[in-house]
């Protein structure tokens, strides 16, 4: 994977992943003609898309546009899934999750994601093994906390 | 610097949030590299593996050239350890690989490949997972290394898909056993061909059939999440038995899945089938089978909503056709195009024209095509489709006729496109005298048809048309005043773009001042192009991935070369007194800058060209009949191969001569050390005298460059100059040798004298060792007009009437060199019934009779 970029209805960006090197620019640039095209795509449309060189996928859940670019060779349908379960475990850990979860817990969703992927690939597979990474760390943020009282 | 100090506390959430900090707002700033560096060393040598973890997670999320370079021996090290715990191990796994995509040539090879190999085994599914996507990347540069992957990965993989759903528990996703796992593995098995090892194989091919066979099952569940796993597994399968391309039967299979699929209900599933059968379809097995899907797919592209499965139908299409099919994909294709979206419509151009022209049996459904793509499309025809299209016509004379039909026709609309005046315009010049005898499109008419149009194209357009009108004053006589009063016009020739009033000008005075032969000459028909591979092909190429090499140049040479009506009329060589000085010829053009002159009076060349005269390659073959046929004319191509042509051009006058030789690059790439050598034996030398000037040592691709040889003979000679061209080429060194056709007959001057004359001299030379005569068998057919040419391409003057019988052709001319003159006369007998010769060769030197003669005999 390239990059991930998670994005509301109106266009603003909560979270976003570059697993490639590129200057500021060139993000800002990318998101925002990525954030127009799948904008003015209608619901009923496929969920792949070819833009530039890359494939781009993306899904709608609720008010939330999840979007990841992959290469030529790599699955869609598969990063379908991982998007899905990107989603499940943002479900499970905030418990129903809604935007406004991410908004004010950003930090927590970066860390979800980076233990679920890494370097644009899939780390974990599963659902129990990453929340149980996620709550560890929780407990020794939570531990120190206590002794720093 | 704070987040430094953070990263080298002992506590988690100071370390986390330093680490954050870092991966965030990293910069080149080389004192806090070096710092960031060794708290990071120090976390991944501590054994704690959440320290571990953060540090491996951060040098991911960087992976800048400094991280590789200071992290890049450990992390193997850390992979392969056996007290790595799990999560580390996938974190390490992963880390190393975004570290490779970043700077490969940091990351060694070395004995730790094999045991990642062995992590495929491992019963930690996440780190097999992070293992595969690390070895896939890998083993694409380095397949020997990771060979044994495969098997290990065949195993795996059958394990994971003959599982039942309980076994593998968390890994199971919505019924669906480890689909990521499992697609990574069949990537992994993408990167190698199919396994030679039959046990191995028939494992594969047993995975692969009960992925197939798992498609047909009713679905476990009714989510789409379900689905979706599931038929990821299945794209990712298909992909792999498309690319081993070894069995049939899967292959077939394969293809009636996909063929279900294009009707699914679900879009993503349709675009997902249209985009595999894309590759299917360049399969040889399987071939048929996709065509059979063809009225689906046409289906497709007239209903689909949705543009970007449209494309993928367009796509489709252009994969799967071949002859059968191709006028029926053509014509949809077409009819898609007038509804298709902006950006993509010059693709589509592309594709119609190559389709066209690859699958045409009947070359006119071939023209109305691209007169169509026109039509609907002018403004994305590229300059390559109509470029090609009136190569085509050219070398095809068959299409000619309908050609201009067609076009005459389809100028007649009343808004044409531009493309389509300018196809028109180079059509109806070419070839209107064809359709010119028909009322309805006489010349007037064509005249009036195109200059209506000429006010509303641009200037490139225009100037087309005016090439056009002049071949017109060629092909049609009666139209010449009309068309010159158009030239005449204050709007051409007082036209502010310089071409088209250059244009004007000259063709007006061409027009004017010009016999109607050279008009004809001048403006002959097009020459048939060269074969050569389809420009159009290169641009598809060029838009669909990048790096490659176009023909574009070639195109657009042969335009430039033949808007501008084929050569020039030859100036008429100036009359000019013969003085045998060293001013050569008296031509109008001044000659070239005094050749510096040889040091030795000889005029050796070899020294003033080459540093070291490297061995001389043995002349190339071809080099003797090449030569041959350069004795009795003095232009042409003296030698061509794969790489280098070697053009003459020469004119004598007396003892003097000057030679140009062309020497074109024929391919893309530049000649380097170019050096062309003249080599004459030192008798030679003493006879005949070269010199000429360097070469630029570099020729580019496609170019040329001429080389003048200033000749003069000093005395009679028998033999030739060598011409020894060495260069570089890519890295190969060339060296090719031709002989240079001087010959002592190019100093030869007619004479013209009466019968009694000729035969008063030819008794006068009557001693034995001046006459040579040669009985010779005629390689040629013996054609009276042909010898004629010969004889007089040869230099000799022929004289009629002289000799009692009519058959025989007699010449007489002077051997011109710089010490002498030499009287020559001959005569030649020609035998028909035993085809052959006679050739009597008389003059006042023996040797130059004798070479006459030898030189003569060669050409009947």
């Amino acid at each position: 994977m390239q990059f991930m970029l998670l994005f509301s209805r109106q266009g603003k960006l909560r979270l976003q992943k570059w697993y490639i090197s590129l200057s500021d620019k060139e993000k800002k640039k990318i998101t925002r003609e990525l954030v127009q095209t799948i904008l003015a795509r209608k619901p009923k449309m496929c969920n792949f898309l070819e833009w530039r060189d890359l494939k781009i996928v993306y899904k709608r859940y609720a008010s939330l546009y999840f979007c990841c670019a992959i290469e030529d060779q790599e699955n869609e349908l598969i990063t379908l899934e991982i998007i899905h379960r990107y989603v499940e475990l943002l479900d499970k850990y905030f418990g129903s999750v809604c935007e406004l979860d991410i908004i004010f817990n950003f930090e927590k969703a970066y860390f979800i994601l980076d233990e679920f992927l890494l370097g644009g690939e899939v780390q974990e597979t599963s659902k129990k093994n990453v929340l149980k990474a996620i709550e560890q760390a929780d407990l020794l943020q939570e531990y120190f906390h206590i002794m720093a009282l | 610097m704070e987040a430094v100090n953070l990263l080298s506390s002992n506590r988690y959430t100071e370390k986390q949030i330093g680490y954050l900090f870092i991966s965030v707002l990293v910069n080149s700033n080389s004192e806090l590299i070096r710092l960031i560096n060794n708290a990071i060393k120090n976390d991944l040598a501590s054994r704690n593996p959440t320290f571990m973890g953060l540090a491996l997670h951060c040098i991911a999320n960087v992976g800048s050239r400094e991280m590789a370079e200071a992290f890049a021996g450990e992390i193997p090290k850390i992979l392969v350890a056996g007290d790595t715990m799990d999560s580390v191990k996938q974190s390490a796994a992963l880390c190393l690989l975004r570290l490779y995509r970043t700077s490969p040539d940091l990351v060694p090879m070395g004995d730790w490949t094999s045991r990642v190999v062995h992590l495929l085994n491992d019963q930690h599914l996440g780190v097999v997972t992070a293992a595969t996507s690390l070895i896939t990347t890998l083993a694409q540069k380095n397949p020997e290394e990771f060979k044994t992957s495969v098997s290990l990965a065949v195993s795996r993989l059958s394990r994971i898909v003959t599982s039942a759903s309980t076994d593998l528990q968390d890994y199971t996703y919505y019924f669906v056993p480890a689909p990521w796992l499992s697609v990574k593995l069949l990537r992994l098995l993408q990167c190698y061909p199919p396994p030679e090892d039959p046990a191995v194989r028939g494992r594969l091919t047993e995975c692969l059939e009960t992925i197939l066979n798992k498609a047909q099952e009713p679905p476990k569940s009714k989510k789409v999440q379900h689905s979706n796993a599931k038929n990821a597994v299945l794209f990712e399968a298909i992909s792999l038995i498309i690319h081993h391309d070894s069995e049939p039967n899967l292959l077939v299979r394969a293809c009636n899945q996909l063929g279900q699929f294009l009707q699914h209900r679900e879009t993503n599933l349709r675009y997902l089938a249209l985009e595999s059968m894309c590759t299917l379809a360049s399969s040889e097995f399987s071939h048929e089978a996709v065509k059979t899907h063809i009225e689906t797919v046409i289906n497709a592209l007239k209903t689909e909503r949705d543009v970007s499965v449209r494309q993928r139908a367009v796509d489709l299409l252009y994969a799967m056709c071949d002859r059968s099919n191709a006028q029926q994909i053509v014509a949809e294709m077409l009819s898609y195009l007038e509804t298709a979206d902006y950006s993509i419509r010059e693709e589509i151009v592309l594709k119609v024209a190559i389709l066209a022209e690859k699958y045409a049996v009947d070359y006119t459904w071939y023209v109305d095509t691209i007169l169509n793509l026109i039509r609907i499309a002018g403004d994305y025809v590229s300059e390559e489709v109509w470029y090609r299209v009136i190569q085509i016509v050219i070398n095809r004379d068959d299409v000619q006729g309908y050609a201009a039909k067609t076009v005459f026709e389809a100028l007649q609309a009343p808004a044409c496109h531009e493309n389509l005046v300018k196809v028109g315009g180079y059509i109806l010049g070419e070839f209107g005298n064809l359709i010119a005898g028909d009322p309805r499109s006489s010349p007037l008419i064509q005249f009036n048809l195109l200059h209506s149009k000429f006010h509303l194209c641009s200037v490139p357009t225009r100037a087309l048309l005016l090439s056009t009108y002049i071949k017109f004053v060629n092909l049609f006589p009666e139209v010449k005043t009309t068309i010159q009063d158009v030239l005449r016009s204050d709007s051409q020739l007082k036209n502010a773009d310089v071409e088209l009033q250059q244009r004007a000008v000259e063709y007006l005075r061409l027009s004017t001042v010009a016999s109607t032969d050279i008009l004809a000459t001048v403006l002959e028909e097009m020459p048939p192009f060269p074969e050569r591979e389809s420009s159009i092909l290169a641009k598809l190429k060029k838009k669909k991935g990048p790096n490659t090499v176009t023909d574009l140049e070639d195109a657009k040479r042969e335009r430039s070369a033949d808007v501008n009506g084929g050569p020039e009329p030859a100036p008429a060589s100036a009359a000019s007194t013969p003085s045998p000085s060293a001013d050569l010829l008296g031509l109008g053009a001044a000659p070239p800058a005094p050749v510096g002159p040889p040091p030795s009076s000889g005029g050796l060349l070899v020294d003033v060209f080459s540093d070291s005269p490297s061995a001389v390659a043995p002349l190339a073959p071809g080099s003797e009949d090449n030569f041959a046929r350069f004795v009795c004319k003095n232009n042409g191509v003296l030698f061509e191969n794969q790489l280098l042509q070697i053009g003459l051009k020469s004119e004598f006058r007396q003892n003097l001569g000057r030679m140009f030789i062309f020497y074109g690059n024929k391919t893309s790439t530049q000649f380097l050390n170019f050096t062309p050598t003249l080599i004459c034996s030192d008798d030679l030398q003493t006879n005949l005298s070269l010199q000429t000037k360097p070469v630029d040592p570099t020729v580019d691709g496609g170019a040329q460059v001429q080389q003048v040889v200033n000749i003069e003979c000093v005395s009679d000679f028998t033999e030739a100059p060598v011409l020894n061209i060495q260069f570089r080429y890519g890295g190969t060194f060339q060296n090719v040798s031709v002989k240079l056709p001087i010959t002592l007959n190019k100093f030869f001057q007619p004479t013209e004298m009466a019968s009694q004359d000729f035969f008063q001299r030819w008794k006068q030379l009557s001693s034995p060792q001046q006459e040579v005569q040669n009985i010779f068998k005629a390689k040629h057919p013996m054609d009276t007009e042909i010898t004629k040419a010969k004889i007089i391409g040869f230099g000799s003057a022929l004289l009629e009437d002289v000799d009692p019988n009519p058959a025989n052709f007699v010449g007489a001319g002077i051997i011109h060199t710089k010490t002498t003159q030499i009287g020559c006369l001959l005569r030649l007998e020609p035998n028909l019934q035993a085809q052959m010769y006679r050739l009597t060769l008389r003059t006042s030197k023996e040797t130059v009779s004798q070479r006459l003669c030898e030189l003569l005999s060669e050409q009947f």
